[in-house]
């Protein structure tokens, strides 16, 4: 019964951001002038919310382990970020932004992970 | 035309960052958590930079677009590899109702049979 209530408390408010966010006009805090705005911002606040979930996932994380996996996948969301984000602006250095992000997390997180299987890095 | 297909690849992609996400906050397991959460890499972020390569055409964003698919597919199986045996040879526990643990039969019954070779 109280998993249930659980459920239906996080559920309720998921879904309410996700209507605000989609259906409600929320400001536009930069670019105003070019194509595409209006769809692009609704984009940006739907991969803010999936951070925010990735950082509760840091602060709570029981283990180690955890938060590793929650600093890799947030490092997936940024390079997401970045190719939306090279769209309506049409710069596309945003996307080199990007590549660079992937290869500092990919090689961060196969750091972390010898380290915390307890072997040297030179190995 | 492209745009449009361009942006249904990109709200495919948004909408797998999200359950990807949902799925990290919600399950109750490392390698649950991992499981879940993989699928935000290559079906979500791959699926936004498709839906940037379909909106951009082959510029050089575009191309850019798909240097970056190839090289996020290839690397993020592995790190998350790495951190599942990572995270089971430092000792994390399953949760309670999982059911078989075959990874830990085959190191504790084979010395090193598949791994050195």
């Amino acid at each position: 019964m109280k998993k249930r209530i659980q459920w239906l408390i996080g559920t309720a408010l998921l879904l309410g951001v996700l209507y605000v966010i989609l259906f409600k006009g929320l400001p536009v805090l930069f670019y105003q002038d070019l194509p595409f705005v209006p769809l692009f911002q609704r984009c940006f606040y739907v991969l803010l919310l999936s951070s925010a979930l990735c950082l509760l996932r840091v602060m709570f994380g029981p283990t180690a382990a955890d938060r590793i996996v929650a600093i890799d996948i947030l490092g997936i969301l940024i390079v997401g970020f970045c190719a939306i984000l090279c769209i309506p602006t049409g710069r596309n250095w945003y996307l080199d932004i990007g590549i660079a992000w992937a290869l500092q997390s990919f090689i961060s997180t196969l750091a972390l992970a010898k380290y915390l299987e307890g072997r040297n890095l030179d190995e | 035309m492209s745009d449009t297909i361009g942006m249904i690849f990109i709200g495919i992609g948004l909408f797998f960052d999200l359950m990807g996400c949902v799925g990290l906050v919600r399950m109750p397991d490392i390698y649950n958590r991992l499981q879940a959460s993989t699928k935000c890499v290559t079906l979500g972020t791959c699926s936004i930079m498709l839906g940037t390569f379909f909106m951009t055409g082959f510029t050089s964003t575009g191309i850019k677009a798909l240097l970056c698919i190839v090289f996020l597919a290839l690397t993020a199986p592995v790190s998350a590899h790495a951190l599942s045996r990572a995270a089971h040879i430092s000792g994390i526990r399953l949760w309670k109702g999982s059911v078989t643990d075959a990874y830990r039969s085959d190191r504790e019954s084979g010395p090193k049979s598949g791994g050195a070779q």
